[in-house]
């Protein structure tokens, strides 16, 4: 009873706290960790199943930038941008996901062919600098020169807002997850990262599930590029695509703990709070001191404590966690 | 990037075949490194990228002769490779792949904040020049050509190397079969060791070959480094043969696609062609 | 067995090891002399490879002691083993499949003072099994089973051993060729060099070899000459079905 109670309670909690008056950059802190927190938790629904993609960036990409682009080249209203993302994402994930999980292409293979689609994705939009403006970024049109908000263009201008939405979007993808895990059974889980021929033997069609994980993952990131986008109000291919913020997932995922639910958010938590306070700390004095810095600390943290903050921890405290299939077998 | 492509077709095709062979060098260190311990260094093109400064520093800051300082430059990413082996793969070898893989991928991070820490992001370069070789209508660069010819000197001198002395039969061997090279008197931690030196040492002639054609900057590594990795999956992984063919067809994408659009264009088509090949010949191009 | 006392040249004594939370050996003792031909008989998981991989230090010796020569082998890592002069040819030969047979045989002789005299160890492999002159140039994994053997045998001669350590020699060939591999280690043995042989096909090991243990259950149950072993009613019964 306790137990069960107690996730109410902490989520009654967290919704209360943007109206207890904190100030606008803890908000916006607390944003961004639900934010990355939803994405990290997209990544890791297809990830901790064994398919370590390297190229949710390319996702993050199309969601940010043709909702920008929409918008700004042709006035199209992110209400319609949106969908147009959600399908050019869902090409792309079968483009890339169909021949790899047919054809077993798993580990290492999978991990630098999405590094690669991540990369590409970003050359794409540098690429089409006239429309993109390149590397520079772009700002979304504002719609917020006479309102405080417009909810055609998705802009709003309180932040307060925008940690309701974004709280929803968090909530939603713990409960995806959840779904799945449910919705596929524990054989079909095993199956999937595992034994791939014993499972094909026994019926399971792996080729079809490992597809649907990666769409529904896939869909998920690319509406938290949508979101990032609209609530940054600014676009950058380094910030949205690319190696960089897809590696940055990955890493976020494995410092927090890939197999607990909760995993992802507290490796956003953890790898933004490191970021940001390592830049405060360090001022901006130094170009980059910060982010080496932050380097360095992402390779020790692999090294000894491979199964991340929160799987640590559980596992310090003896709790079963999940089912933790084996990321992958080669 | 894009200067050298232009006038003609048939000009773009044979840079692309001098392209080919600097492609090649790179895919095979990383290949080396894959077959032989079964890890891929995403952070290879990094240690490229420390390369080009150690050559640009040895040579423009402290005046060294430029063969010299390229000397220095392989020697210094060779030992990197060694030290990336022995700090951080060593401890995660027993580790799940993935953190095998992201591990490298945060000395890709740090290696990419250090140089922007220590080097800054302006663009810097060796102010050397050299004049462009006309045959007829065509003309070449000269560091392209330079560079095709050291690639294949360098891929020679590895081929000999692995068949011809007792260590590199041993890298061979090792990647056959891990577990009884200590029956041989092998120890294995030295021959990976030795190997990720290796690897690091064609890092280390790949920027010198680089570091005559394009400027230096933070983030160079990943201007070819995904393009490194895309060949070696083509060609298979840990399959030298294979990355080497790779390489050349990839580069033929990238330069005449390169020339008729913009040279991301070119990137973009080889990775469209990619993966076409992978629902054609999925395990690879060339796989044994 | 009088120079049993101490000049044994290998000396497992009260041996115990396994594999990780498995234990495969319990308190495993026995002696090879110099110029002797010894077999470790037993069924299978008796700890027989188990045996021999500790020999080698491949795995680690959780109780007892090896020596060689009087030489403890406790703190020597794995790949040192062979420089006390112990060759092992492994289970399944584990050629390296996609090296010629030339490139094997110089695997085997990769220790640095083996490589001086690579040149007239390839030589004497060559002349024991000319087969390998012919196949010199092949890939070993196109080699056929008697032939792998010859190649793995060679292999471990390269390194010019004292002792050979022999896994399982027959295991997984044509019985024509078992005949064939037991005439080689008879010939080995002829040689001079002192053998330690782990074998499953015991009838036939131990026409070869002078003596023999009895493995069972990573114990010892019995030894003696190999004679004795033959006509020794328990193992007429269990092993050889008489």
């Amino acid at each position: 009873m306790k137990s069960s109670l107690a996730p109410f309670i902490a989520l009654a909690v967290l919704a209360l706290v943007p109206l207890m008056g904190i100030g606008n950059y803890p908000l916006h802190l607390l944003i961004m960790v639900l934010l990355w927190g939803y994405v990290y938790t997209s990544w890791s629904i297809m990830g901790r199943l064994g398919m370590v993609s390297f190229g949710h960036g390319a996702f993050l990409g199309i969601g940010a930038y043709v909702v920008v682009m929409g918008w700004n080249s042709y006035g199209l209203s992110p209400w319609f941008g949106v969908p147009i993302a959600l399908a050019l994402t869902a090409i792309v994930a079968f483009l890339i996901g169909y021949p790899c999980f047919r054809y077993k292409i798993v580990g290492h293979y999978f991990a630098l062919v999405t590094l690669a689609l991540s990369e590409v994705t970003r050359l794409i939009i540098v690429a089409l600098r006239d429309q993109t403006g390149g590397s520079l970024g772009a700002t979304p049109k504002t719609a917020l020169a006479e309102t405080s908000w417009s909810l055609g263009a998705l802009q709003f201008s309180n932040k307060i807002v925008w940690f309701y939405v974004i709280l929803v979007f968090w909530l939603l993808g713990l409960w995806v997850w959840k779904k799945v895990d449910e919705s596929m059974g524990r054989l079909a889980l095993e199956a999937i990262s595992q034994e791939e021929d014993a499972s094909a033997s026994i019926g399971i069609n792996v080729t079809r599930l490992k597809l649907g994980v990666t769409m529904i993952s896939a869909l998920m990131t690319c509406i938290g590029g949508a979101l990032y986008a609209q609530y940054q109000l600014y676009v950058n291919p380094e910030t949205v695509s690319g190696i960089g913020i897809s590696l940055q997932m990955v890493f976020g995922v494995i410092a927090g703990g890939m197999y607990v639910r909760l995993g992802p958010t507290v490796g956003a938590a953890f790898t933004l709070l490191l970021a940001e306070g390592l830049r405060l700390g360090f001022g901006n004095k130094y170009h980059a001191l910060d982010s080496t810095v932050y380097g360095l600390m992402l390779v020790l943290f692999i090294i000894y404590m491979p199964k991340g903050i929160l799987g640590a921890a559980m596992e310090a405290m003896g709790k079963r966690s999940a089912p933790q299939p084996k990321p992958y077998s080669r | 990037m894009s200067e050298v492509f232009d006038i003609f077709l048939l000009e773009s095709v044979l840079n692309g075949l001098l392209l080919g062979g600097l492609l090649a060098l790179l895919s095979l260190g990383l290949n080396l490194i894959f077959g032989v311990i079964d890890v891929v260094w995403i952070c290879y093109a990094e240690l490229i990228m420390v390369g080009m400064y150690a050559v640009y520093y040895f040579h423009v800051v402290f005046g060294w002769p430029l063969l010299l300082a390229m000397l220095m430059g392989i020697l210094i990413v060779a030992m990197a490779g060694a030290a990336l082996h022995y700090f951080v793969i060593r401890p995660v070898l027993a580790a799940e792949p993935i953190n095998q893989l992201l591990v490298t991928g945060g000395v890709l991070f740090f290696l990419q904040a250090a140089a922007t820490l220590a080097f800054g992001i302006e663009f810097k370069n060796l102010g050397v020049t050299f004049p462009p070789i006309v045959v007829g209508d065509i003309s070449f660069s000269m560091p392209r050509l330079i560079a095709f010819v050291t690639a294949l000197a360098g891929m020679l001198g590895m081929y000999l190397f692995l068949t011809r002395t007792y260590i590199g039969t041993a890298i061979r061997a090792i990647s056959q079969d891990r577990t009884i090279m200590p029956l041989m008197g092998v120890n294995p931690n030295r021959i990976f060791l030795v190997t990720s030196a290796l690897g690091g040492g064609l890092a280390g002639l790949g920027a010198c070959l680089l570091v005559l054609q394009y400027d230096i900057h933070p983030a160079i590594g990943l201007s070819f480094g995904p393009i490194t990795f895309l060949i070696c999956v083509l060609g298979g992984l840990g399959n030298m043969v294979g990355g080497f063919i790779a390489a050349f067809i990839f580069a033929q994408f990238i330069s005449v696609g390169g020339f008729f659009f913009a040279i991301e264009w070119g990137y973009v088509i080889a990775f469209l062609f990619f993966i076409g090949m992978m629902f054609w010949r999925p395990q690879g191009l060339f796989t044994k | 067995m009088s120079d049993a006392a101490g000049n044994a040249m290998l000396r497992v004594e009260d041996v115990s090891a396994g594999y990780d939370g498995f234990q495969a050996l319990f308190g495993v003792s026995l002696e090879v002399n110099a110029g002797e031909s010894v077999a470790v008989i037993g069924p299978n998981g008796a700890g027989k490879t188990t045996l021999l991989r500790a020999i080698s230090k491949l795995i680690g010796v959780t109780g007892g002691d090896i020596a060689m020569e009087g030489r403890s082998l406790k703190s020597v890592p794995a790949h040192e083993v062979i420089g006390y002069g112990i060759a092992q040819v492994p289970e399944n030969r584990r050629l390296f499949p996609r090296l010629t047979v030339a490139e094997n045989l110089k695997m085997g002789g990769f220790l640095p003072s083996a490589r001086a005299r690579h040149d007239e160890r390839l030589a004497y492999v060559y002349s024991l099994f000319p087969r390998m002159k012919e196949r010199s140039g092949q890939l070993a994994g196109t080699l056929s089973g008697g032939e792998q053997q010859m190649c793995a045998i060679g292999r471990a001669l390269m390194s010019g051993p004292k002792l050979l350590l022999l896994d399982e020699p027959s295991a997984g060939l044509a019985p024509v060729v078992v005949q064939s591999i037991f005439e080689m280690v008879k010939r080995i043995c002829a040689e001079g060099y002192t053998v330690l042989i782990v074998e499953q096909n015991i009838r036939q090991v131990l026409k070869v070899v002078d003596r023999a243990y009895l493995l069972e259950t990573g114990r010892i149950k019995q030894s003696g000459p190999s004679a004795q072993l033959l006509a020794s009613d328990e193992i007429r019964k269990a092993y050889l079905g008489i």
